[in-house]
């Protein structure tokens, strides 16, 4: 399991700066959401924790120093590619000497055993990010990124696919940092709620989630929850 | 005048002639020639042209400094690379080759690098967040982009490539289709020249219809 040590001085595109003096920790194993207004930099710090963007000023530490941790990363958008079926897209992920006995499992896991040999276009929605979600837990990531991953499906197939999720991560579990604008998500998933601000993107508070995964099973607990957070930070109201 | 037998000759005739030089050998011979130049041409321009046009396509600075470059000898008419080939290198099969090569290698360039440039930046990142390979990113993430492009500059060009061999056997060669119709045309004998049109064009049916239709169809089984 992997720690994960964010120290970003400032992040700016041409316009303007998007992220400064930002800091966060997570303790490995813990699952933190980041919860922001939209187009506040959150994908932009992803894209840096997952090396994809490394024109920022400031560190970002994953694990111990010259480890190299295994990071899935769930994009926004499934990303799939169209080209390849769903068990391809998966198995490129891989590497060849790994022969993927678990895969099926997850497949079966995620109801998608049906349609693994289909072409990613003849998917619905809630389908393909299935299949990426299953791709980032088929390398035994030390660490997932998740960008949103349930936006945009239907609240049914959101919950369905976010009940599977942690039925996953609490199997093996990883540290985990999950973007998110959705509060009731937020609530019923992190260990840690991150408050994030936005022009330039900082953090405004952190709030940990008292209750056991068994205890959230009680939606009117996680209801009462929200409610106590919209009174104790009304500062917070945009984002609650 | 126009529809006299010799200048505008019956099917009938067509088909004889054809017949005749089919079984004299002089056709399949010429043809045969063309062919192999065609093949030479094309094995070369391509390969080529796609590797400068990924390359243009993904590197800005690169493309910036050859772009004027590309458009000049885009414009640059056949005739002029050929007379040029053909005076620098001397009426040598290597100089005919040459000058083929010249004029399509700037079209294979410019639609490969158009499409280099479309490529998905969103699937590239999620090739590099999860460690493709060089060659796996190549092979599975932009290839398959790319196809659409290659076939495109396949088809168009082969056109490109029968039509200038031509010219460069007329002026340069003593064999090859080009050659024949030059000496059809002193003849005035139209019913070879149609003879030869019409074997020239089934060949590129068949090309089209053994090999780039059924690449095609595999290429896009993925589509809805």
């Amino acid at each position: 399991m992997t720690t994960i040590n964010i120290n970003i001085r400032n992040k700016r595109y041409p316009q303007a700066t998007v992220i400064s003096d930002f800091r966060l920790a997570l303790n490995a194993g813990e699952f933190v959401c980041l919860l922001g207004p939209s187009g506040c930099g959150k994908t932009t710090l992803l894209n840096c924790l997952s090396g994809l963007d490394t024109s920022y000023e400031g560190e970002v530490l994953l694990g111990e120093k010259h480890t190299h941790p295994k990071i899935g990363y769930i994009f926004q958008n499934p990303r799939l590619l169209p080209w390849r079926t769903v068990r391809e897209n998966i198995q490129l992920v891989l590497d060849q000497q790994q022969t993927p006995d678990s895969l099926d499992a997850l497949l079966d896991a995620m109801h998608l055993l049906e349609v693994q040999h289909q072409y990613p276009e003849r998917l619905s929605l809630g389908m393909s990010r299935r299949v990426a979600i299953i791709r980032a837990f088929a390398i035994n990531p030390d660490i997932l990124l998740m960008d949103e991953p349930f936006v945009s499906l239907d609240a049914p197939t959101a919950r369905q696919v976010r009940e599977l999720l942690l039925q996953l991560w609490q199997q093996r579990p990883h540290t985990v940092l999950f973007v998110t604008h959705d509060l009731r998500e937020a609530i019923a998933m992190a260990d840690r709620l991150v408050f994030l601000s936005a022009n330039p993107m900082q953090v405004v508070c952190e709030v940990p989630v008292p209750y056991s995964r068994a205890q959230r099973q009680d939606e009117t607990l996680l209801e009462d929850f929200r409610m106590q957070l919209k009174s104790q930070y009304p500062e917070l109201k945009d984002l609650l | 005048m126009l529809l006299s037998s010799t200048s505008l000759p019956l099917p009938a005739t067509v088909a004889g002639v054809f017949w005749q030089a089919c079984l004299t050998g002089q056709l399949p011979y010429h043809l045969g020639i063309t062919l192999l130049r065609l093949i030479a041409s094309f094995a070369i321009a391509m390969p080529l042209g796609c590797a400068i046009g990924i390359l243009l396509g993904r590197n800005k600075k690169l493309d910036a400094f050859f772009d004027n470059w590309l458009i000049l000898f885009l414009n640059v008419p056949a005739l002029v690379t050929i007379i040029l080939c053909y005076v620098w290198f001397g009426l040598i099969e290597a100089a005919a080759i040459f000058a083929v090569v010249a004029n399509k290698l700037p079209n294979v360039i410019i639609t490969i690098r158009e499409g280099s440039r479309a490529l998905d930046q969103d699937l590239l990142d999620m090739a590099r967040s999860y460690h493709f390979s060089k060659r796996k990113t190549l092979v599975h993430v932009i290839w398959p982009q790319l196809y659409p492009f290659v076939m495109a500059a396949t088809r168009s060009g082969l056109a490109l490539i029968w039509k200038i061999i031509l010219v460069v056997e007329l002026l340069g060669r003593s064999n090859g289709m080009g050659y024949q119709l030059h000496l059809f045309f002193q003849l005035f004998d139209v019913a070879s020249i149609l003879a030869y049109t019409i074997a020239f064009v089934a060949i590129i049916q068949l090309l089209e219809m053994a090999l780039l239709k059924p690449l095609d169809i595999q290429a896009r089984r993925w589509r809805r």
